[in-house]
């Protein structure tokens, strides 16, 4: 059934632009590797809040499915990314970004 | 009710705002669970009530439980806060702000010039419609999701293992 009470889909296209930029922008500004995944997260919920906007606007299941999927691939990846942030610290004593710089072609 | 959404937006920008520009880790974590819960509300608001909660349970929950336990593991005290002041400089992060506000420009540029807003009704998805179309069009999807979780698993614990590392050779003991 239709929500005639929700705002339209520019509003939610502009919000998931704006986190994404935030995210995008974190993520090359911040030099904590933990920070780093954070913003990683951001730009993925914002992704995720693209997909059910759309779904939402056209009717259709399959951006929640997407939502679902999206989240399954955040879970993941930030279990590999925090086991690599230990294994960093373990290795390095310290979360700079900078410090990983040992593969020189 | 379209004020509950905006207030909502702000809340989330702002908060997202503050995860980026804090400097101590778990403030910002809380800031970014702050922010998930007020993407939750949008998500419900626009008429996707299976994605709030899930939003809530998975992401503000679980993933955020897990990075909150590694920032304890490296229990990284006060001094951190010091050190990111110390890499936080304005000179250091008005590059990647200006380009992404370039980007963003642009982005809002596509939007608004766009032709997609023919019609501005919602539709409501209930559980029932998401649960039909992922166990009916998208069972392989399912079963490749749970390999790739069994794979993260796998990873993760591989990789979070401690071993003993010499000190002479730290870069290639794995």
């Amino acid at each position: 059934m239709p929500i005639e009470t929700a705002p339209g889909l520019e509003a939610g296209v502009l919000l998931a632009s704006i986190l994404f930029c935030l995210g995008l922008a974190g993520l090359m500004m911040r030099r904590n590797v933990i920070f780093m995944l954070m913003s990683v997260e951001i730009c993925t919920n914002a992704a995720a809040l693209m997909f059910v906007v759309a779904g939402a606007h056209w009717g259709n299941a399959d951006g929640q499915v997407m939502f679902i999927f999206v989240v399954t691939l955040a879970a993941a990846e930030v279990a590999i990314a925090l086991a690599l942030v230990l294994q960093f610290y373990h290795r390095k004593h310290t979360v700079d970004i900078d410090q990983l710089n040992e593969l020189r072609g | 009710m379209n004020f509950i959404f905006y207030i909502t937006a702000a809340i989330a920008v702002a908060a997202t705002t503050m995860v980026i520009f804090h400097r101590n880790a778990v403030h910002a974590l809380l800031y970014l669970v702050t922010s998930l819960l007020a993407i939750a509300v949008i998500f419900y608001q626009f008429g996707a009530p299976l994605a709030a909660a899930l939003e809530v349970i998975i992401y503000a929950g679980a993933i955020m439980v897990l990075i909150i336990f590694v920032i304890m593991m490296l229990n990284q005290g006060d001094s951190t806060v010091v050190q990111e002041q110390a890499w936080l400089q304005p000179r250091t992060w008005i590059g990647p702000a200006l380009l992404s506000a370039l980007l963003l420009v642009q982005l809002i540029l596509l939007v608004s010039n766009g032709q997609i807003s023919s019609t501005q009704t919602f539709h409501y998805i209930g559980p029932k419609q998401v649960g039909i179309a992922l166990f009916s069009h998208y069972v392989l999807a399912v079963e490749l999701a749970s390999m790739l979780l069994l794979a993260g698993l796998v990873g993760a614990f591989h990789l979070a293992r401690r071993k003993k590392i010499n000190p002479g050779e730290s870069s290639n003991a794995n």
